[in-house]
């Protein structure tokens, strides 16, 4: 394997990493919280179809954007009613979203622009182009640093720097803010937010939006920057490899980040080679695809560390009268 | 004493939520521009209408009877094993091996290995995350999801490396043997001069669905295991404290759990393909979700709500043959069954038990 074809290899990482990361960090909000969340994939189907379909139609991605979150948001107002105002099962929840987002999908894909439950080819101002960085073309020819800085730093979409800022920024806000603190103490102990005359709903309920704006990017950047349109179920698993790379990390920023280049890596992998050929021993390309999953068993089962999630996660909270 | 009457429980609280999934379901199909009182009764006389209707529904709901009923065992031991999907994919596979390896005489000792197998090989697929949670307490929602996509993984490279004959580009095995096909019910009820249930796929796994039922109340009704099983579900220090063993309970539970969802292999598998495809399954490990939530995890209410979810399965491929509704609706109604009685529980159960406290106030 020679020198360009790791860049591209790690080009193509970055790419598949960036929905992974944003879903992830999704995640991270909602599960510190308290609130888990197993429909990140409902939420990023819904807004890669709304994305994908008003860019369609508008011809603006910039407002396709923005129907992604809102579609995102809706499905995460859904989750929050059910899983913080009624206290039902935030699990049984979670399911019913992305099912609700796989059906409902395709049946307005097919209402709207009846090809087969897939939206028009996004093209022009409907998509999120590429963006060069200064100086990208000029420095193309400098060994090593050179095409590392042209194909694989720069020539992204703008959504792909934004998922790199906000893992920075997560950390920011999680550590170094009080709503921040406030978050944390939610997801371990939403009693004592109460007793100190905090909102728990709220706290929670704006975990749980920030959720799906992060989400609704996610699945934006798959409909509008990483491919051009929407296709049935096209995020293919991505909402549980976000939610894999999410227990991965332990619910951490950086490490969330960390995790989800790992799976991007895996992906981007298998995605160049059918099966891989180490010296006599092949490796189907079935092995890459499972391989995040296995590796999440593998940690769930505390063979590497332990993956203990915040402590109050799942539980709805009953206040005290 | 209880906020309200055990029937209400039971009876009223499912069909106000099943009321409220139907009504924005009809809402669903109004905002596609088509009318919900003909798509209804479209679906009606596809599949009611018929014998060959029949046969599809009941097909269906055999699926999705296994699967309801593995779901439901679990959750009465507070297990939630989201996991039905690849132990009923892994299912197939042991059923697709026994049916393909061993040449079967006839196809009741056929029925008896595949039996085994399917429930063996759906069983060692939820062993592995009962036994990390019971162990470890790594969450078994979220290792069961692991192996539904593990499981996926598995068949696929078992299908196309491994089981696919030779030539075919097909991922998919032979045809099984002649000796190993079961008796659909055209061969059971058909008579001389009157041929019922053409072509359709119910089979003989259907008495074995009613009977797993039958057998699923008897352990958790009747038995001490089934008593253990509640008791752990209700309360896990209680049962600690009772001297029941939380390893123990996890792992039956998730074992038989997981074994039922395996069964549902010789039914599709078995019964209706007569041999293993990638997709066997068809989603049927999530139905069986909402199937074991509408029934309340009562196996009574499994064998109906999964003749329900039968019914809307074969009428809703009868809207996609005949109007402009894609199969998907299927989908969303589904998710709304879902989330009505499952995760919306309260919406309905808070304001009816108002009322009947206002009810009871009233009479004394």
């Amino acid at each position: 394997m020679d020198f360009l074809t790791l860049i591209q290899i790690l080009d193509s990482t970055v790419r598949l990493a960036t929905p992974l990361l944003l879903a992830c960090l999704a995640g991270l909000y909602s599960e510190r919280a308290g609130i888990f969340d197993i429909g990140l994939e409902g939420k990023m189907l819904a807004a890669a179809f709304f994305s994908a379909a008003i860019a369609a139609l508008t011809g603006n991605v910039w407002l396709g954007l923005l129907a992604g979150i809102v579609a995102s948001m809706v499905l995460s107002g859904l989750h929050g009613l059910a899983s913080i105002t009624f206290r039902g099962n935030q699990l049984i929840s979670g399911v019913a979203i992305n099912f609700l987002a796989s059906g409902m999908t395709v049946l307005i894909a097919q209402d709207w622009f009846r090809q087969g439950g897939r939206t028009p080819s996004l093209s022009g101002g409907a998509r999120f182009s590429p963006i060069t960085l200064p100086f990208a073309e000029a420095v193309e020819d400098v060994p090593v640093l050179g095409p590392i800085y042209s194909e694989l730093i720069s020539g992204h979409s703008i959504l792909v720097y934004l998922a790199a800022a906000s893992v920075p920024l997560t950390w920011w806000v999680l550590y170094r803010t009080r709503f921040g603190l406030r978050l944390r103490a939610v997801g371990e102990a939403p009693e004592a937010v109460d007793t100190a005359g905090v909102s728990v709903v709220g706290l929670r309920f704006a975990a749980v939006a920030i959720c799906g704006v992060l989400c609704g990017i996610a699945g934006a950047y798959l409909s509008t920057a990483l491919q051009a349109g929407f296709v049935k179920e096209m995020t293919a698993g991505r909402g549980f490899i976000a939610l894999a790379a999410l227990i991965f990390a332990k619910w951490r920023p950086w490490h969330a980040m960390w995790a989800c280049l790992l799976f991007g890596f895996l992906q981007a992998v298998a995605l160049r080679y059918q099966n891989i050929d180490l010296g006599g021993l092949v490796i189907p390309v079935q092995v890459m695809d499972a391989l995040p999953y296995i590796l999440t068993v593998v940690i769930l089962a505390g063979f590497v560390g332990k993956a203990i999630p915040p402590r109050a996660g799942g539980e709805p909270y009953i206040k005290e009268r | 004493m209880d906020k309200m009457p055990g029937w209400a429980d039971a009876v009223l609280v499912p069909l106000i939520s099943l009321v409220l999934a139907a009504i924005l379901s009809a809402l669903v199909i109004l905002g596609i521009g088509e009318d919900p009182i003909a798509a209804v009764k479209l679906m009606v006389s596809g599949a009611l209408g018929s014998t060959y209707g029949w046969g599809y529904t009941l097909y269906y709901a055999t699926n999705f009877m296994f699967t309801g009923l593995g779901f439901a065992v679990a959750f009465r031991a507070a297990m939630f094993n989201i996991g039905g999907e690849g132990q009923a994919m892994l299912g197939g596979l042991g059923v697709a091996i026994v049916c393909l390896v061993i040449p079967w005489p006839h196809w009741t000792l056929a029925l008896l290995g595949a039996m085994a197998a399917g429930m063996l090989f759906g069983a060692l697929w939820a062993a592995i995350p009962a036994y990390l949670q019971a162990k470890h307490g790594s969450h078994i929602v979220i290792t069961t999801i692991m192996f539904n996509l593990i499981g996926a993984a598995v068949l696929n490279y078992m299908l196309v490396n491994v089981m696919r004959p030779k030539g075919s580009m097909d991922p998919a095995t032979r045809r099984f043997d002649e000796t190993t096909n079961l008796p659909t019910f055209q061969d059971m009820f058909s008579t001389a001069d009157a041929v019922v249930f053409r072509g359709a796929p119910a089979n003989v796994t259907f008495f074995i669905a009613i009977l797993a039922c039958v057998l699923v109340w008897l352990l958790i009704w009747r038995t001490r295991l089934g008593y253990e099983i509640r008791a752990f579900g209700h309360s896990e220090t209680g049962a600690l404290y009772a001297g029941i063993s939380p390893f123990k309970i996890i792992m039956i539970a998730m074992l038989i759990s997981g074994g039922l969802s395996g069964l549902m292999a010789i039914n599709n598998v078995m019964g209706e393909a007569e041999r293993l495809v990638l997709n066997a399954t068809e989603g049927a490990g999530f139905i069986g979700i909402a199937v074991a939530l509408m029934g309340r995890n009562h196996p009574f209410g499994v064998f109906v709500a999964a003749i329900l979810f039968g019914f809307l399965y074969q009428g809703g491929a009868e809207l996609a043959l005949w109007t402009n509704i894609p199969r998907e609706l299927i989908v969303v109604i589904q998710a709304l069954v879902i989330l009505f009685t499952g995760a919306l529980d309260n919406m309905v159960r808070m304001p009816l038990e108002r009322i009947f406290l206002r009810l009871r106030k009233g009479a004394s």
